[in-house]
């Protein structure tokens, strides 16, 4: 699965020579994100956001479970369990502000990573696997971290709760009954809030399998570059450790240190101050709102406002859904051979406009819906459509890309391994 | 659906997808072009922007100052606790205050309000005086009593309250300083039907500017401290704001000392991984 020149493991303590033999796990490692993984040698740091979001789902996996040594998932007590933990539990406040920031920070490393991945190119043959995977990961940690925010039991913990399920009730027909199916009951209570712990607690470890997999899909043919050009020989690589375990390391601590200024200076920042009053069915907050990372998804749901063959709402529900089921057909989508963006020159700055509209609709999703938002919010989400759906297609068969170098050694000797075209193509077109 | 399919391809079926997604989006937008939004309200024009509280715990190196804390409980107690529970916290989370353990106890013994009990003997409902482990006891026994004494308006408990409001310590130092004023006549004149109800009183700082508690603090001089600095509305307001910012986060300082400690030790730790990163990647860059 490995490239011919990938070093081989090969123990000198008598202890792991038995043990590889017998089990030979630590040659699995040495393989997967050792030295025994050839690498490309011209990753840039947006390479360094796997290794982050790993992180980011270790820190919620460890605070998660010794939070669930006191949390107590009963409607009754559930959000006096989370002052509990907060105010009495040694350390409690910072398990649980980690916790909630985590979260966040998970979100964040993983839409650079996507990112990352759209503008590189890294969906495309032979990695649509791994892009497939990723998406899957995506949606898990969506329902992971809905159920989670619903676990404090505060006033947008209920009427979140109550908002995305009602989503079901759409579905022609059976929608209502499935709601009520799913929820164990007509509104989020006991029922809800247990299952939604159980599944919570559930989903980050089938996250984790599939991330197995996801890893496993990438070391078959190997990672992605900024110049998007194959490797071509070993030249062209080094091996993960020590090279990118120490470049990692790096993102590692500058990740640590933005988690670290939310969790001690601003941990209620990212959430909203009614998740501080307990659950209330008989009392209606005056702006219910998801959490930021899923603001750019619910503006989506609101763009639609008038019932066209299917009512609205249906409408919303299918183009939320679809907004990020689209993902999935992407590689098909983009037949364009280059994958860089940066040799694509009228691709590339589609995509930095996709960038900016999937911001904009973010801060659209939690803004008070006045005819000028609406009407703003919709256009991005043509946009958004359209990029994915219209332009992508077409473009992808119209364009004509810049040249590419002949080897990633060649981009990185002339200049900067690719990541900036200026260097490498565009200001010697005649090479 | 295979004659389809081989007919326009998958990109084909995409672009259709996409025009059809952003037709929808077309009309749904030509109808909002066509809608008016709703006139601003009367309390969106007459609502004011919380004033900061400036407190000693603000920012990133803030600190409680004890006496103020002890100040704004004392107007908490002689004040709000008619009327508003602080059922997350307990006599005992005193001590953080400066108090001993002695005044800790005789705080929790003479609280007026007593904590529920059962009758050991015939298992009646009762009361007993409090002890330190135990978490203030509420004004009222329920929610049908809350509303039955205050003009059907349920006192919201103060705990978490700095923390469930956005902006909360401006919020809560704007709201108990903001009686009293009346509204601006220029802008009440846009809507005739804007009144104060019976019962209710005007605060520019409540989100609809007329609100069911009345005038809690209003008098310099309502509450004599034991430390001597002069009560003025205006100092009540803000210890008592500064209090609750305690009660709602009892941990901050130690969560501000110990992220000052963790920052300092990530930025070493970043210099580290820096010098490690570059000393292995020294020969390999742009040769080999």
């Amino acid at each position: 699965m490995s490239f011919p020149w990938a070093e081989q493991y090969q123990p000198k303590n008598p202890f792991m020579q038995w043990m590889d033999s017998r089990l030979p796990l630590p040659r699995f490692v040495y393989n997967a994100v050792g030295a025994g993984y050839p690498v490309p040698r011209n990753l840039n740091y947006f390479w360094n956001f796997g290794v982050l979001a790993g992180a980011a789902l270790a820190i919620q996996i460890i605070t998660g479970i010794v939070l669930a040594m006191h949390y107590a998932a009963e409607a009754g007590v559930a959000f006096y369990s989370v002052e509990r933990i907060m105010r009495d539990v040694p350390a409690g406040w910072l398990l649980r502000y980690a916790h909630q920031n985590g979260a966040s920070m998970f979100f964040i490393v993983v839409y650079i990573h996507i990112a990352r991945g759209l503008y590189y190119g890294s969906y495309k043959s032979p990695r649509e696997m791994v892009w497939l995977l990723g998406v899957v990961i995506f949606l898990l940690m969506m329902a992971t971290a809905f159920m989670g925010y619903v676990l404090p039991w505060g006033q947008m913990s209920f009427w979140g709760a109550q908002v995305i399920t009602g989503f079901f009730s759409a579905i022609p027909g059976v929608g209502e009954t499935l709601r009520v199916w799913l929820l164990g009951g007509y509104v989020p209570d006991n029922a809800a809030l247990n299952r939604f712990f159980s599944l919570h607690y559930l989903l980050p470890f089938v996250i984790a399998g599939v991330i197995i997999l996801h890893i496993w899909a990438l070391h078959i043919p190997g990672s992605n570059n900024p110049t998007g050009v194959e490797v071509k020989g070993k030249q062209d690589t080094i091996p993960f450790h020590p090279y990118y375990t120490a470049k990692d390391g790096v993102g590692v601590g500058v990740f640590f240190l933005v988690f670290a200024i939310l969790v001690f200076f601003m941990p209620n920042l990212l959430g909203h101050a009614d998740n501080y009053i307990e659950a209330n069915p008989l009392s209606t907050p005056a702006h219910i709102v998801p959490e930021w990372y899923f603001l750019p998804f619910y503006a989506i749901l609101k763009a639609f406002t008038i019932d066209f063959i299917m009512p609205a709402k249906l409408w919303g529900v299918i183009a939320m859904f679809g907004s990020i089921l689209i993902l999935f057909f992407l590689p098909w989508l983009d037949k364009s051979p280059v994958r860089s963006a940066n040799y694509r020159p009228t691709y590339r700055w589609f995509l930095i406009v996709l960038a900016v509209v999937v911001v904009l609709l973010g801060y659209l999703g939690g803004a008070s819906p006045t005819p000028f938002i609406i009407g703003l919010t919709q256009v991005a989400t043509a946009y958004y459509f359209m990029h994915f759906l219209v332009v992508l297609p077409i473009v992808s068969s119209m364009e004509k890309p810049l040249p590419l170098p002949n080897s990633i050694t060649e981009a990185v000797l002339k200049g900067k391994g690719g990541t900036s075209p200026a260097h490498s193509a565009v200001a010697q077109p005649a090479e | 659906m295979r004659g389809i399919l081989n007919f326009l391809g998958v990109k084909g079926i995409a672009v259709l997808i996409g025009l059809g997604f952003t037709f929808v989006l077309l009309i749904s937008f030509i109808d909002t072009l066509g809608s008016e939004g709703e006139a601003k309200s009367a309390e969106y024009a007459l609502h004011k922007e919380a004033r900061a509280a400036n407190l000693p715990s603000d920012g990133p190196l803030g600190r409680f100052d004890n006496a103020q804390l002890q100040r704004g409980f004392q107007v908490y107690k002689e004040v709000c606790a008619a009327c508003h529970s602080l059922k997350y916290v307990a006599f005992r989370d005193l001590a953080a205050l400066g108090y001993n353990e002695l005044e800790v106890r005789a705080i929790a013994q003479q609280w007026a309000i007593e904590t529920p009990t059962i009758n050991p003997e015939t298992g009646e409902a009762a009361t007993r005086p409090s002890v330190a482990a135990d978490r203030f006891p509420k004004p009222f026994a329920n929610e049908v009593a809350a509303r039955a004494a205050n003009n059907n308006a349920v006192p919201p408990d103060l705990s978490l309250i700095t923390k469930a409001r956005v902006n909360g310590e401006a919020y809560l130092y704007s709201l108990l300083t903001g009686y009293g004023q009346q509204p601006d006549p220029a802008i009440v004149a846009n809507y005739p039907e804007f009144t104060t109800p019976e019962g209710l009183y005007y605060n520019p700082y409540f989100p609809t500017v007329n609100l069911a508690m009345a005038p809690p603090i209003t008098a310099d001089g309502q509450v004599t401290y034991a430390d001597g600095t002069p009560a003025t509305v205006d100092q009540m307001s803000k210890d008592v704001t500064a209090f609750l910012t305690w009660t709602a986060e009892p941990k901050m300082q130690a969560r501000k000392q110990a992220g000052l400690a963790v920052i300092g030790f990530l930025l070493i730790f970043i210099g580290l991984t820096w010098g490690a990163y570059k000393s292995i990647w020294r020969d390999v860059k742009y040769q080999q």
